[in-house]
């Protein structure tokens, strides 16, 4: 068996741990860089209805977004309008929209694609029928009325 | 005065670490928060011809309509929306006792019309008072046979995966949503 060492003899050196913080720093940075949100500039208001039997949309790379809501933008009225992306949109627009999305993503992953639909309250159901059927055209079957969950 | 230099002191920076360890932990956590929920639903595929529903017998569905007014026609008749749930529960595990309501849970279908006047949180709440009652009869009965509720069961689960099936196959989520009529004005 080895014998242990005296003491005395040559000790380690100490790591050098100054560098430690400024590793950790830049991860900091790289996460607060990354995952800032980056979402859609909102052009319309949605405040969201209420339901207590919503369920939680795995995973936001499988989504798509459609707002409807008045604009925020007082001087272009009330009427609730379509935005799609950055930008308002009508109801034609969506076939193209949703088409031109999925063609980005890989084509197993088109079945599982979910849109969610964003709504203010106020909206009337004439233009979410629209928008319903503008998606079937497009064989976009998943739809996810996009609420709060409420405190039952 | 003094002439001597005096080295200054290092700071301790060892606890920086731990600092900013915090800080990545707190913008990891908080950046997860914004989970998108919602009520999912399966929109039928466009068809040529849109499904006869005057083939289905009168007692198996439960007629659902909401006006522009956002008021609430069951069957027929005003009702408020908090007595929806228990009327939708009500029509799905008659199994034939009220000649009115679905002969079996099988074939009991839910039928939504709306107007497009109906605003959108009206059509969301109606939504999901029949999706909580199709989730309440599943609930029961999952928990009656397997002692567990439908809610709970893991689909990635091997042994719930015929327990969903089953109870899936009991109660069906049959929530037909009429094909949408312009009735003229607004």
């Amino acid at each position: 068996m080895a014998k242990f060492k005296k003491d005395g003899g040559r000790s380690l050196p100490a790591i050098n741990t100054s560098a430690l913080p400024d590793i950790v720093f830049m991860l900091l940075f790289f996460f607060m860089v990354a995952t800032k949100m980056r979402d859609k500039e909102m052009k319309v208001r949605t405040q969201l209805p209420q339901a207590s039997e919503v369920e939680k949309l795995e995973k936001k790379s499988r989504l798509h977004y459609i707002f409807v809501g008045p604009p925020l933008d007082d001087r272009l009225g009330s009427t609730p309008r379509i935005q799609l992306d950055d930008a308002f949109a009508t109801v034609d627009d969506i076939q193209q929209y949703i088409t031109l999305k999925n063609s980005e993503k890989d084509e197993k992953e088109i079945p599982y694609m979910t849109t969610s639909l964003k709504a203010d309250k106020v909206v009337k159901m004439g233009i979410v029928t629209d928008i319903k059927q503008e998606l079937r055209q497009v064989n976009a079957l998943k739809l996810s009325y996009t609420a709060s969950k409420s405190i039952d | 005065m003094a002439t001597r230099k005096r080295d200054i002191p290092e700071i301790n920076a060892g606890s920086m670490a731990d600092i900013a360890f915090l800080l990545l932990v707190f913008f990891l956590v908080t950046t997860t928060m914004d989970i998108p929920t919602g009520l999912q639903v399966a929109l039928p595929p466009i068809t040529e011809e849109p499904p006869d529903e005057s083939k289905q017998k009168k007692r198996e569905v439960l007629e659902v309509l909401v006006n522009a007014n956002d008021q609430l026609l069951v069957e027929g008749s005003l009702m408020q929306i908090d007595r929806l749930r228990q009327k939708t529960v009500d029509h799905l595990t008659n199994e034939g006792r009220d000649p009115n309501l679905a002969s079996t849970s099988t074939k009991a279908i839910v039928s939504l019309k709306n107007d497009r006047g109906t605003s959108y949180d009206m059509y969301v709440q109606v939504y999901n008072e029949l999706t909580a009652a199709y989730n309440t009869v599943r609930d029961d009965y999952s928990m009656a046979k397997f002692g567990k509720p439908y809610s709970k069961l893991d689909p990635q689960f091997e042994p719930d995966k015929d327990k969903i099936k089953e109870v899936k196959a009991k109660y069906p989520k049959k929530l037909s949503e009429a094909e949408p009529v312009s009735l003229g004005g607004k």
